[in-house]
């Protein structure tokens, strides 16, 4: 077991691959803090759409959910990766590529915990806003979204991490995130037991610490 | 867009065997993992339980990192890390017997079983222990008390989460893609790469686990309808 591989590409992995700054147009970070941040949004739009009145917007947001749950991440990143220059007909970068995937895909499990999340806001309190003369948009906005929101804090965090680990799947069409750095190390330094390892550590160090924060919300709410 | 469609692909020359064969290789993968990742499950779940501190941090530790690292990562860790630390003859065992169906078998298996661990442990956690109590001031044995009260509700409040990590499990197979095992994602890939028609193909592998993960769903929601304690527990959302 040789660490030292470690320190000597400590700065490719780290800087380059986790953070993304550098030469390669790359970074976990820099693809994940978009992606969750895209996807939550879009995933609002999706739940409350399920939770339409008129069929028009219900069901196409059902299917959709229905759709995206049903198929593997890897598959949908494959899809995007050859329709989206065959429709706009110029070349996508790895980048855009990916989070288009992530957010499309994402939005379908963020807007299960958002459907949830309103639903298990009480009746009575839509009843009552509605009875002291706010409009529909007036009620979701200020006396369900934010209840709804603190209820559904835990799982959003813990989807968060899903969609954290999953952008290492980025690196199958080529962008080069922390697990294409290492796969770019290893191929010249042959050390994989180390370097895989490695990132493995630095990937728990991140999701550990988003699911203490879970864990001190879910302490909160109840 | 300028794209020809042709359908024939996907029924002329190899591609009809190609999608079986790439089926029948994530079923089988599926399969093998979700048997160890049941029994890695169920028994870090014990192990935490258990009354010995250094089995209960083992069992922690195996729980939370295995489950907090990337799949992907643990594809690569098993396929290119573990094996050249191994003894020289199960080394050659392994490279004469598919090293890379076993590398991501065990991947799939190891992380999914943390996952099922948390599963298996917040379904025991949400059955009140008043419930217990109640058992033994009827005047049943402990066994008698698991075997007809605990366990009858715990499996019935296990079995939507544990359906839902099943479904996870077998659409992660495909990340074994990664490490050129031929499951179903890998097939539908190398159809594209013959007959350059990606789109034909992508349609017909996602129109493949499309159909797998909404049956397996529909199957095991009736189950849980015909198997419900009336009035005892409400189905809890689908997610």
């Amino acid at each position: 077991m040789d660490f030292a591989v470690i320190a000597a590409n400590f700065k490719f992995l780290i800087v380059q691959g986790f953070l993304g700054v550098g030469a390669f147009a790359g970074g976990t970070l820099r693809l994940a803090v978009p992606a969750i941040v895209l996807g939550f949004a879009l995933g609002i739009v999706v739940g409350l759409a399920r939770l339409a009145r008129a069929p028009w917007i219900r069901v196409p947001a059902t299917l959709y959910v229905e759709f995206f749950r049903g198929v593997p991440l890897v598959m949908v990143i494959f899809w995007m990766w050859f329709v989206i220059p065959q429709l706009l007909r110029l070349p996508i970068p790895e980048y855009g590529v990916a989070l288009t995937a992530f957010v499309i895909f994402e939005a379908a499990y963020f807007g299960e915990i958002v459907r949830a999340g309103v639903q298990s806001v009480a009746r009575g309190q839509v009843e009552a806003a509605t009875a002291v003369g706010l409009t529909q948009t007036q009620t979701m906005r200020y006396v369900v979204l934010p209840q709804a929101l603190r209820n559904m804090a835990p799982s959003l965090v813990t989807q968060m991490i899903v969609l954290f680990k999953d952008t290492s799947l980025a690196s199958i069409i080529g962008y080069v995130d922390l697990t294409k750095a290492a796969q770019i190390v290893n191929n010249r330094e042959i050390k994989p037991f180390e370097l895989y390892l490695f990132i493995a550590v630095v990937y728990w160090i991140c999701t550990y610490s988003m699911s203490s924060v879970a864990r001190r919300l879910e302490r909160r709410a109840a | 867009m300028n794209y020809r469609f042709n359908w024939s692909v996907l029924w002329s020359g190899q591609s009809g065997h190609w999608l079986l064969q790439g089926l029948l290789t994530t079923l089988e993968i599926s399969a093998l993992a979700w048997v160890l990742a049941v029994f890695l499950g169920i028994l870090s779940g014990a192990l935490r339980t258990a009354p010995f501190r250094p089995l209960r941090a083992l069992a922690t530790f195996y729980v939370e990192f295995f489950r907090n690292v990337p799949l992907l990562v643990w594809m690569f860790f098993w396929y290119f890390g573990v094996p050249p630390l191994l003894p020289r003859g199960v080394q050659d065992w392994l490279f004469g017997h598919g090293l890379e169906f076993w590398a991501a078998m065990v991947a799939l298996g190891v992380y999914h079983g943390a996952r099922f661990s948390e599963v298996i442990r917040s379904g025991i956690q949400s059955i009140p222990r008043t419930q217990f109590e109640a058992s033994m001031a009827m005047g049943l044995t402990t066994f008698q008390a698991y075997r007809l009260v605990i366990l009858p509700i715990a499996i019935r409040l296990i079995v939507p989460p544990a359906t839902n990590e099943s479904l996870n499990l077998l659409k992660n197979s495909s990340v074994a893609l990664t490490i050129s095992v031929a499951e179903l994602t890998f097939q539908t890939r190398q159809i594209e790469t013959y007959t350059a028609k990606a789109i034909e193909a992508l349609t017909a592998g996602t129109l493949i686990y499309l159909v797998l993960c909404v049956s397996i769903a529909t199957v095991m929601t009736r189950l849980e309808r015909r198997f419900a304690i009336p009035g005892m527990i409400a189905r809890v959302g689908a997610g």
